[in-house]
């Protein structure tokens, strides 16, 4: 049952960035080339989707636990962290290049071509790589 | 085209939706990076729910597609740039925990700093690559 309705979630998540043209990596890079033909949309989507889980987080808020049981996540953690900003950047900085973050590159997976499976493959290296990389600056920070 | 922003409203709306439904039904927070890296690395738990929902985002969207007769990403055809690019959003999203929807869409409407300052430094990060890359470069 829990993994039914996450196929749902999924489904809809992939239907929703493909229908406000997230899928499209010009859309994106238009949107971050302040310099260009600037592209607004994506401040739309982002307003569009915080919007409905501004509301969805009250909801959970007034709940004791989720509708097909567990817990809900725990509070947010509030200190920042080093990780949390180096690894933005290098986020930020393959998100520009590309135009794509890891939700478009999984719902392009089937039809995004060869270009999109090197990019699925190597955002799967670089995650295995992560560990050690986030090991080594919570060890610095401390 | 002019109705960009509408396509853009309704498919946040959407986006919003699935996010919604990932909290109050299965009490997870829908972030791209963090359950498709939870699955490569082995950490987490919840490994059926993660593939099931993956399956739903590459196969739902797939579909509409090939229905409508094919689309493009318009990804760039420099392949090292990809592999580069790949490499950048693999690491990155794991070593500060969350890409666009963990951070950006699930964490800014918590009111949660972390969420916010990610996105701050993504959106900013991009903005400069951007820059450099395609009008200083010449590359992308």
């Amino acid at each position: 049952m829990r993994s039914l309705w996450a196929f749902g979630a999924g489904g809809i998540f992939g239907l929703g960035l493909l229908m406000s043209g997230m899928t499209d990596t010009r859309k994106v890079i238009g949107w971050l080339d302040v310099f260009g033909a600037w592209d607004p949309t994506l401040a739309f989507v982002l307003g569009g989707a915080v919007c409905v889980m501004f509301v969805a987080w009250r909801v959970a808020g007034q709940r004791a636990t989720p509708a097909l049981g567990g817990s809900f996540p725990t509070p947010p953690e509030p200190k920042l962290s080093r990780n949390l900003m180096v690894g933005s950047v290098l986020f930020g900085m393959g998100w520009g290049l590309s135009g794509l973050c890891p939700g478009p590159a999984m719902a392009s997976a089937l039809w995004g071509g060869i270009g999109g499976l090197v990019f699925l493959a190597a955002m799967v290296a670089g995650m295995l790589a992560a560990p050690p990389i986030r090991a080594r600056l919570d060890t610095a920070a401390s | 085209m002019p109705q960009d922003w509408l396509y853009g409203l309704l498919g946040g709306a959407l986006i919003g939706v699935a996010a919604a439904m990932y909290l109050l039904l299965n009490g997870r927070i829908m972030g791209a990076s963090g359950i498709v890296g939870g699955l490569v690395d082995g950490s987490g738990g919840f490994k059926s729910e993660r593939l099931a929902f993956l399956a739903g985002l590459v196969l739902v969207p797939g579909a509409v597609v090939f229905a409508q007769g094919g689309a493009s990403t318009h990804l760039t055809g420099n392949l090292g740039v990809v592999i580069i690019a790949g490499l950048l959003v693999g690491i990155g999203t794991r070593v500060a925990n969350g890409c666009t929807s963990g951070h950006g869409v699930c964490g800014i409407s918590r009111l949660s700093l972390r969420g916010i300052v990610a996105t701050l430094f993504y959106l900013l990060a991009g903005g400069v690559t951007v820059v450099l890359a395609r009008h200083l470069l010449g590359v992308i």
